[in-house]
């Protein structure tokens, strides 16, 4: 089960249909141990690809040092497909490296760049198995409180 | 003084669930054979050996001091005492 807060999602959905058609990646951050998804991370996409995706190594190595010093760990790993559905493929699971790591999976095959219906699936990949899980999806943080 | 290698989650299962282990050496192919000794099964998870050449693992990426040591001589990289030597899985994927 991924319990996720609904902005959190809305950042994932948002940032798969700006790059639309190419596949847009990136992490949730959350404290070490918590499997609590905090931060949200929008990455870029290094190959630029309509399917394919992989971290810039620079920006991964930074943010990596990032999550070290505030003890954070990838809580999500999120990445979309924009022609197909929301569901790993053989290049996702053979790539799958964080034990810890809830994997979303974003389509936005339907309704590409415009708001319309999208699929959001998470997923556990361990060890090559691909296991369906149920999101549930927490309250934004009230708005007052935000500074942004 | 040592080099630290700040491993990936995925790998601490070999490390007893350490962050960061030390070792010596003065390059990264020797630094993984000292690290090795004290975490057996570690190095063959970050160093692909094939016909009696090493080389780093595909979805492997390691910085030493902050640079992807991919680009600047891999498992032949120089390191130092006092060195931070990060291992991050490779993160990527796709449609196909």
């Amino acid at each position: 089960m991924l319990r996720i807060r609904q902005d959190l999602v809305d950042g994932m959905v948002a940032h798969a249909r700006a790059d639309h058609p190419d596949e847009a990646c990136g992490i949730v951050a959350g404290p070490e141990g918590s499997d609590t998804p905090v931060r949200l991370v929008p990455m870029i996409n290094a190959d630029r690809s309509p399917t394919f995706f992989r971290f810039d190594p620079a920006e991964q190595l930074e943010i990596s040092k990032q999550m070290w010093a505030a003890d954070e760990e990838i809580v999500v790993v999120y990445h979309s497909h924009t022609a197909t559905e929301a569901y790993p493929s053989r290049t996702d699971v053979s790539y799958a490296a964080e034990p810890q790591a809830h994997y979303v999976l974003v389509s936005t095959a339907e309704s590409g760049r415009e708001p319309g219906p999208v699929s959001v699936r998470s997923f556990r990949i361990l060890d090559g198995v691909v296991t369906e899980e149920d999101i549930e999806v927490l309250p934004a943080p009230d708005p007052q409180g935000e500074t942004d | 003084m040592a080099v630290e290698v700040r491993i990936p989650t995925i790998l601490r299962t070999y490390t007893g669930g350490e962050k960061a282990v030390s070792g010596q050496g003065s390059t990264l192919a020797e630094l993984f054979d000292d690290v090795e000794g004290r975490h057996p099964g570690l190095r063959a998870r970050i160093v692909d050996e094939k016909d009696s050449t090493a080389a780093l693992r595909r979805f492997v990426n390691v910085y030493v001091n902050d640079e992807d040591v991919r680009f600047s001589g891999g498992l032949s990289s120089p390191v130092a005492d006092g060195d931070v030597v990060v291992v991050l899985p490779a993160v990527a994927g796709g449609a196909l």
